[in-house]
């Protein structure tokens, strides 16, 4: 056994299940309250790196010092992605609340290739290379070679960012509420909490998460375009529905989960099929245990 | 005043929303900016005038909701209801397609033979998605699975169009009864997200086994179908194909159309309705959901055969999510379990950008718009299905029940 080797898959797991968590708990939030796969998140993540490269592009044409430039591409990509979150609420699904459960699904793949092609027309439809805002930090030489500093601050940010908000859902009144309205929305809405507020607020946070994981990630690997959201939202997905759909803890659990188990599938099996595995375990939980690592089964009501 | 307001608000929001996207765009190889201001003026002006139209249709759609229905409208009723009217129309329509390789160009052909492919593909879909209500995103897959039948056949075996045809569409069946197996317990969302899954399996496995189905670069030199044994050329094969493609297509209609209507069609619409109640009712669920997704991507199947044969090269890139998506929404577009509305769907959606080059470049946004607005505003599509109507002639019955009901 080559434990380098080993460790160097791990790590690297660790820093993609991060990404994954960060998006998942986008999906599961908002599927926990209005039971709704938000197809677009993924592109909310897409849209998070975009913003993130133009101003980040900006800033370095005047200059401005690397550690700067990321935090302000990292603010500006949280506030454009909630805004963004919040418009597709309001635009697309908030009008659909009393549909039946497919046209939001249908409306919400809409949106998902509305802000794919919204993209290719503003921007481009090919690969941008993405400037590497994270600093070197000289702690971690020893082991740069498997766990380099990007992979650092994907890890700590991403799990501060889960503290703070099972802190924010624990402990805070709007948390509360928002814990409310997922268990049963009319009774919620009788106890005078505006679900419509809950809801919104539900997607500008699962939004800002995406636009951390969009612009650590796309710093991480280097080069975006406008399908990287399909394929790390359908992943994303996936690491949401290991975890149980609905379950913040879940989630990220799902997505460490499935962060390793890519590494691992791609290091000792095969880097072809690196997607395969990611799809074949989506397909095999939802139909051996469609509820999930942590959540329960749903009872069905006649 | 108030309007005005609200509609200024709007419009400054998008300003901000679309402000990085629209406006900035950077080189980050020669660390240049270029900003395009003029963008956001267009964004301003379109995003005031469009947050009228959008308050005036939620308004209209809640007014529509308190009124009570009104009747259908009966022009369009009585025409379509007039025998000779309708067979007028489909006689003519027919001779037009059946002329139309002589009097247009091979280029325009082309155009119209992909334009049938997506109807054929389209009323298979429509066959899960509208009229059993399973949401399906993996369509594009059985379109391949159709394709690399023949495809591999052809290049491993040398086996005919002919011969494959029927092989494609079983092989398309088989694999949509396969992953319909699994998926049976699922609903709704989830079983929308699991097909999408294997359509993507299937592509990337298609794209990875090198070794059978060529990888990335696919499969080239497929054989173009033979007339009784003569070799075409490459314009009279395409003439050919054509008239495969057009008559393929009119069984098609009229065999979804029939299938609506029979025994099985009825099961399936029952399930969308109300799964409990259709089993209630004695419909065996397994079945009936085995049979919708065979019928329905055996037709993928079919279609997949014969693009092959036309293209005569094919690659996993033609089969992607990107294709379920637009076959999707054909289909959502014209209308879920509407054949009529299938075939304005793809005429809209394959014919419109061919003609109005102008519009080509915005196709896919201007559909996804499409998608989310029919959603909202009609999601019955273009044309709503009409379900047929069952007339009692007994005399007896008319007479005792006539004047309760």
């Amino acid at each position: 056994m080559d434990w380098d080797y080993f460790f160097e898959l791990t790590l690297g797991g660790l820093t993609r299940g991060s990404i994954y968590a960060m998006i998942a708990l986008g999906y599961t939030m908002v599927y926990g309250i209005i039971e709704l796969i938000n197809f677009a998140h993924g592109e909310i993540y897409m849209i998070g790196a975009f913003t993130g490269l133009l101003v980040a592009g900006v800033l370095g044409v005047y200059g401005f010092p690397a550690l700067a430039i990321l935090v302000i591409a990292a603010v500006v990509a949280v506030i454009y992605c909630s805004a963004y979150g919040y418009t597709m609420e309001k635009i697309a699904y908030k009008p659909l609340r009393n549909a039946g459960r497919l046209s939001p699904l249908i409306s919400a793949i809409g949106m998902s290739l509305f802000l794919q092609n919204y993209v290719i027309l503003a921007q481009t439809s090919d690969f941008l290379p993405f400037p590497a805002l994270i600093p070197e930090f000289e702690f971690l030489d020893p082991i740069a070679h498997i766990f380099g500093s990007s992979d650092f601050v994907i890890v700590v940010g991403s799990a501060l960012c889960m503290a703070a908000l099972t802190l924010f859902i624990k402990y805070t009144k709007m948390g509360k509420a928002m814990r409310a309205t997922a268990q049963n929305r009319k009774m919620a809405m009788l106890l005078g909490i505006d679900a419509d507020r809950i809801i919104s607020i539900t997607f500008i946070i699962g939004s800002s998460l995406a636009a951390l994981g969009g612009l650590l990630i796309a710093s991480h690997v280097g080069q975006i375009n406008f399908m990287i959201g399909f394929l790390a939202g359908v992943k994303a997905f996936t690491a949401a529905v290991l975890g149980g759909i609905g379950s913040i803890p879940g989630a990220v659990l799902g997505g460490l989960f499935l962060g390793l188990a890519e590494s691992f599938a791609t290091g000792y099996i095969s880097s072809d099929y690196e997607d395969v595995f990611a799809f074949t375990l989506l397909v095999v939980f939802l139909i051996f245990r469609p509820s999930g690592i942590m959540g329960k089964a749903p009872v069905e009501k006649v | 005043m108030q309007e005005l307001t609200k509609s200024l608000k709007v419009s400054l929001w998008f300003m901000f929303l679309t402000f990085p996207l629209m406006v900035v765009r950077v080189n980050t190889i020669e660390h240049t900016v270029e900003w395009r201001w003029m963008n956001m003026v267009y964004m301003a002006v379109g995003s005031f005038a469009l947050s009228f139209v959008w308050r005036w249709a939620l308004r209209r759609k809640e007014m529509a909701k308190a009124a009570p229905e009104r009747p259908r409208n009966a022009f369009t009723e009585r025409l379509g209801s007039d025998k000779r009217f309708t067979v007028s129309v489909y006689g003519g329509l027919f001779a037009l397609f059946a002329l139309m390789p002589w009097i247009v160009s091979t280029y325009q052909t082309n155009i119209f033979i992909s334009f049938m492919l997506y109807v054929i593909l389209g009323l298979g879909l429509n066959i899960i998605v509208g009229v059993a209500g399973l949401l399906f995103l993996g369509h594009a897959a059985f379109y391949g699975i159709g394709a690399y039948t023949y495809a591999l056949l052809n290049h491993y075996y040398g086996i005919g169009f002919w011969t494959a045809l029927p092989i494609g569409g079983v092989v398309a069946a088989l694999a949509g009864v396969v992953l319909a197996f699994p998926v049976l317990r699922l609903r709704g969302d989830y079983l929308a997200i699991v097909t999408l899954g294997f359509g993507e399996i299937v592509r990337l496995v298609l794209e990875n086994w090198s070794d059978l189905t060529g990888g990335p670069s696919g499969v080239s030199n497929i054989s173009r179908p033979d007339l009784f044994g003569h070799h075409l050329s490459v314009a009279g094969a395409n003439t050919y194909v054509y008239y495969i493609v057009l008559v393929m297509a009119i069984v098609t209609i009229i065999a979804v159309q029939r299938l609506k209507d029979s025994r099985i069609g009825r099961a399936l619409q029952a399930l969308r309705e109300d799964e409990i109640a259709c089993q209630a009712m004695g419909i065996d669920r397994v079945n009936v959901k085995l049979m919708a997704f065979g019928l329905g991507t055996a037709w993928a199947g079919f279609a997949g055969v014969i693009f092959a044969a036309k293209t005569t090269f094919i690659n996993p890139a033609s089969f992607t999510f990107f294709e379920s998506a637009i076959i999707l929404s054909i289909v959502v577009l014209g209308g879920m379990g509407s054949n009529l509305g299938v075939i304005l769907g793809s005429a809209f959606l394959v014919l419109m950008p061919e003609y109005l080059r102008a519009f080509s470049e915005y196709r896919m946004i201007l559909f996804a718009m499409a998608m989310v607005l029919m959603m909202i505003f009609r999601p019955q599509g273009l044309i709503a299905p009409k379900g047929r109507k069952y007339i009692i002639n007994d005399p007896d019955l008319a007479a005792t029940e006539g004047g309760k009901a």
